[in-house]
């Protein structure tokens, strides 16, 4: 294993991520040494209207997948309009291959509570709730821990540090489902019933929770802002590229030797990314790799120079999605990666709309059929034209999700597809074995 | 079965969190805290959420049967999560499935005959930095394989609980729903339980061994006000007004550095939005869940 390039090194920021080496960084005194709430104490003299500012100069992005600019989100809130105005962070991190809000609850969850106070300030909420996946209780425990710590040292609760400002905030646990990490199906879902997408518009700014304005952001967007307000617009800019700028927790996990999470300047390459874990591992080949997730388009070793950041993988023909940069070597089987997510889609899917319903029902059949030895050459076509039917078809972005693994892996692998249609690769399923089926 | 009164005190807590009018958010805790005395979400359960919330139990039942972690049928103590998506799966998720399933004699979603323990593939668990994973109670074993899951799921048949590799010792099942239903950890020392584990800290460590950090952080940076924001826009149109009246000279361009064709596509393909896209709205469609 060889030492990173200085080039790689150079693409390391550690910012969001720097109070995760001390360990009991979870506790407020300890976050407190570590500048903890400072950046609340100086964002409450300041206007709200100027910190809408300072965040749309930051040009942050959001960090959940879709890379809308938080400032502008902010922005949409309408002001003096008699309404309750609420804050929702979406913790319901279950996107394959992402792991990076988990971590950061568990080391520093005071850094979210921080930030979701100075944005609730901003935006005029005085209720704000974290909706986090049911099964990340060991998350959930520590930021219930970090509220009431906070609530007990004046940082919540009524007329906070003085300034007339009023807050609460609720940790509120899912239950196992993925849909909820859709925004509207999160806040049907927060609102008691099953996690559904709803039409949009009306939008979230403006018909969110209770039909009231509000802001959907993600946990490491909203753990961003303390450091926008204390380092300002233009440091955050001097990481990152100039329309997507700041620091980025890329999460790498798979055939690499030291899988992990890298917080980096966005627009790291996966060749720097791989040469920060340490290489592949010894007797793998790099073969495909996810940018952000199974819902972004997979690439190949032809896209390892492709700056990782919202233009660059659009203009690779994926997308940047939450950074979750899953490799996979010559020694993984691209047909029964895709068949797995297609699988997790089809256990997934909320049902509310056909074309994800009944399209991920479909192609879980037809992939397992090509995995069993049994597929045709039509099957391929059927695939794609179930795709072609989902991408654009369905309710939300999830259900259009589903249609990146299949498509990208035809696009690039047909030969391995081709290869069990015309029993050049021996089966890997039996015809009657369902694995995973669930 | 009745409840309990420390549950029906306890439903009142949760529902007090809400706004008053919005009390139906209480109903997925609700559902959790039924759980936490039965095991799982029994007609009786659904009946008690349906009374405390003032809606009926088709409505309880249509969220209950919605979420994976409401069980419909009584469920062990130790609710044993192999993660088999992708990652995990192909690293060696699949095989432990098939162990654990051999050993305990069920298969997904089914409970041991002495009903301690039940077996379930999970989705995607959010840990991939540390595949393979395994949960007990949703705490997780990082980096297991087959052979390690079975020595787990062996003590536990023992009647011991191992150590998870992260998060806090094991509870069972109905006092780890308590805490999903939103109430503190009340163990002492289980919330500094589990430091984290080195894939969370590689990228620091790195920074760290090579002395890596972001230059320029100014914590009293101010934070601009409205008339500095105007003074700062006149100021640049003054300039820009000055170099219109001045021969042109070569001026860096304002368009972005293009360092790669691919970046120079993406520019073309992704323009920045415009203030009149509305909130939440992405195109090319696609918003991904985290």
């Amino acid at each position: 294993m060889t030492a990173p390039s200085q080039e790689a090194l150079a693409k390391l920021t550690p910012v969001l991520t720097k109070r995760w080496l001390s360990p009991d960084a979870w506790k407020i005194d300890v976050y407190e040494r570590l500048d903890g709430y400072a950046a609340l104490r100086k964002a409450l003299t300041a206007h709200p209207d100027d910190l809408i500012a300072l965040v749309k100069d930051s040009g942050l992005r959001g960090r959940g997948g879709a890379g809308f600019p938080t400032g502008m989100k902010w922005a949409f809130i309408p002001q003096n309009d008699g309404k309750p105005h609420y804050l929702v962070v979406n913790a319901d991190e279950g996107e394959p291959g992402t792991c990076k809000d988990l971590p950061l609850m568990m080391a520093d969850p005071h850094s979210l509570i921080e930030g979701i106070i100075i944005a609730c300030y901003a935006i005029r909420a005085d209720r704000a709730f974290i909706y986090i996946r049911g099964e990340a209780i060991h998350a959930a425990r520590r930021l219930r821990n970090a509220v009431n710590e906070a609530k007990a040292a004046g940082y919540l609760g009524e007329n906070i540090l003085g300034s007339g400002f009023n807050l609460e905030v609720v940790v509120h646990s899912g239950a196992g489902a993925y849909i909820c990490g859709e925004e509207t199906a999160l806040l049907d879902s927060l609102e008691g019933y099953r996690g559904q997408p709803r039409l949009r518009p009306p939008f979230p700014a403006t018909h969110g929770l209770y039909a009231s304005p509000t802001v959907v952001n993600n946990v490491e967007t909203i753990a961003s802002v303390p450091y926008i307000v204390l380092g300002g617009a233009g440091w955050f800019r001097s990481m990152g590229t100039e329309k997507s700028p700041g620091p980025k927790i890329y999460s790498i996990s798979g055939r690499v030797n030291n899988p992990g999470q890298y917080e980096c300047s966005l627009g790291i390459t996966l060749r720097q990314l791989i040469e920060l874990a340490g290489g592949m591992q010894p007797g793998h080949e790099l073969k495909f790799w996810t940018p952000g997730g199974s819902s972004t388009p997979m690439l190949t070793a032809a896209h390892l120079d492709a700056p990782l950041d919202f233009e660059g993988m659009a203009g690779v023909g994926t997308m940047l999605g939450t950074t979750a940069v899953q490799v996979f070597s010559d020694q993984d089987d691209v047909v029964y990666a895709t068949y797995r997510w297609i699988e997790f889609y089809h256990h997934e899917s909320c049902g509310k709309c056909t074309p994800c319903r009944e399209g991920n029902y479909w192609m879980v059949q037809v992939l397992h059929r090509i995995l069993a030895g049994k597929g045709t050459h039509e099957d391929l076509d059927t695939l794609l034209d179930t795709c072609d039917n989902l991408l654009g078809r369905s309710f939300c972005a999830l259900g259009d999700g589903a249609a990146s693994p299949v498509q990208s892996s035809m696009k690039y692998f047909k030969q391995d597809y081709l290869d069990y249609i015309e029993g050049r690769r021996s089966p890997l399923l039996s015809p009657a074995e369902l694995v995973g089926a669930h | 079965m009745a409840f309990s009164e420390e549950t029906y005190t306890r439903a009142k807590e949760i529902i007090a969190r809400y706004p008053v009018g919005r009390e139906r958010s209480a109903l997925l805790p609700l559902l959790h805290l039924v759980q936490s005395e039965q095991g799982y979400v029994s007609p009786e359960g659904v009946t008690f959420c349906a009374e405390q919330l003032g809606i009926t139990r088709a409505q309880v039942g249509a969220v209950a049967t919605f979420y994976t972690m409401y069980k419909r049928r009584p469920t062990g103590d130790w609710l044993v999560s192999v993660c088999t998506n992708t990652m995990c799966g192909v690293l060696g998720g699949d095989r432990t499935f098939q162990t654990l399933s051999e050993e305990l004699g069920v298969g997904h979603d089914e409970t041991t005959a002495d009903g301690t323990i039940t077996l379930e593939h999970a989705e995607c668990l959010a840990a991939c930095d540390y595949a393979p994973v395994v949960t007990v109670n949703y705490e997780f074993f990082d980096n297991v394989q087959a052979e390690q899951a079975l020595d787990m799921v062996r003590q536990l048949k023992n009647g011991e609980r191992p150590t998870p590799t992260r998060g806090a010792r094991l509870c069972t099942l109905k006092e780890m729903s308590i805490q999903l239903a939103g109430f503190a950890e009340e163990r002492d020392g289980a919330l500094a339980d589990g430091p984290a584990g080195e894939s969370t800290l590689r990228g620091n460590r790195l920074a760290e061994q090579y002395s890596v950090s972001v230059a320029g952080y100014d914590p009293n940076t101010p934070i601009p006000t409205q008339a500095d924001r105007e003074a700062a826009k006149a100021a640049a149109e003054a300039k820009a007004e000055k170099e219109k009246a001045a021969p042109p000279a070569p001026a860096p361009s304002a368009a972005p550095v293009v360092t790669s064709p691919a970046e120079s596509k993406g520019l073309e393909a992704n323009k920045p939005a415009s203030d009149a896209k509305p909130a939440g709205d992405v195109t090319p469609g696609r918003e991904d869940p985290s």
